[in-house]
C-alpha cells in the first residue's frame, strides 16, 4: 500500500486549504459582503467540490495519521496489522467524510 | 591551530568533539510537536466539526455571533495555533525531502515559516475582532 505518499499528499492539500479557513474566518470579521462572497464560493459547484476534498483529506490524514501513532508507540507492526491500519484509515477517511457531509445536508447546509 | 576543536584541519571527528558533552535537548522538538499538535487537534475535531455544523446556512449577523461566543472562539483559537504549528513542520519535512538546493531550500523553509504565521494570525485576528464585536 502506497498510503504514505498519500498522508503526505492530503497534508500538502490542508496546507493550501487553510487559505479558504482563513478567507472565511477574515470574511466574518470583515462584514456581511464578504461573507456573501465566501457562502456563493462554498454554495457553487465548485466551491462545494473543494469543500468536500478538503473534508476528506482532513478525515484521511487525521486516521492515517492515528496510524502513524500505533506505529510510533510500538504496534501493529506485523503484516496483517499494518494492512489492517492502513485499509481501516483508507476506508474509515472516506466514510467519515460521507458522514459528515449526509449530517450537514440533514440539517440545512445544503441551503 | 590551537583551536583544535573548531578548526576544520583538525584530526578529531565530529562525533569526538561533542562526545560527554551531554544532549541538546532540542534534536527531537519538531518531532515531538508534530505529535503535540496532532493529538491536540485530534481531541479538537468534534467541537470544531459541531461549531462547523452550527455555522452552516446561516448568514452574516447568525454566524457572526457564534463566532464570537468565549467557547467557540476558544477552540478555534486552539486548533489553529494547532495546526499552523502542524503544517509549518509537516511541510518544512516535505521542503527538506524534496529540494536539495541550498538557497532554495533555505527561500522555501523561510516562506513556509512566513506563511503558516500568516494563517495563523490572520484567522486570530479575525476571531478576536469577531469577539470584541467592533
Amino acid at each position: 500500500m502506497a498510503l504514505s505518499i498519500v498522508h503526505r499528499a492530503t497534508g500538502i492539500a490542508l496546507y493550501a486549504g487553510t487559505l479558504l479557513l482563513v478567507w472565511w474566518l477574515v470574511a466574518a470579521a470583515s462584514g456581511p459582503a464578504a461573507y456573501a462572497n465566501v457562502q456563493a464560493f462554498t454554495g457553487s459547484i465548485i466551491g462545494r467540490l473543494i469543500v468536500f476534498g478538503y473534508t476528506w483529506a482532513l478525515m484521511h490524514h487525521m486516521l492515517s495519521g492515528v496510524r502513524h501513532f500505533f506505529w510510533d508507540l510500538g504496534y501493529g507492526f506485523k503484516a496483517n496489522e499494518r494492512e489492517a491500519l492502513t485499509w481501516g484509515a483508507a476506508i474509515g477517511g472516506i466514510v467519515l467524510t460521507v458522514l459528515i457531509w449526509i449530517v450537514a445536508y440533514a440539517i440545512g447546509g445544503g441551503r | 591551530m590551537s583551536t583544535a576543536g573548531t578548526s576544520k584541519r583538525s584530526m578529531r571527528t565530529p562525533l569526538g568533539r561533542v562526545r560527554n558533552l551531554g544532549a541538546a535537548h532540542s534534536g527531537t522538538s519538531d518531532f515531538w510537536r508534530q505529535r503535540l499538535t496532532a493529538v491536540a487537534m485530534l481531541l479538537l475535531m468534534i467541537p470544531v466539526l459541531v461549531i462547523v455544523m452550527m455555522l452552516l446556512g446561516r448568514n452574516h449577523a447568525g454566524a457572526a455571533q457564534i463566532l464570537s461566543s468565549l467557547p467557540v472562539a476558544l477552540i478555534l483559537l486552539l486548533f489553529i495555533f494547532a495546526s499552523a504549528w502542524h503544517m509549518k513542520i509537516g511541510m518544512q519535512v516535505v521542503i527538506e525531502d524534496y529540494v536539495h538546493n541550498e538557497k532554495l531550500k533555505l527561500v522555501s523553509v523561510m516562506l513556509n515559516n512566513f506563511f503558516s504565521v500568516a494563517v495563523a494570525l490572520a484567522s486570530t485576528y479575525a476571531i478576536l475582532k469577531l469577539s470584541s464585536g467592533v
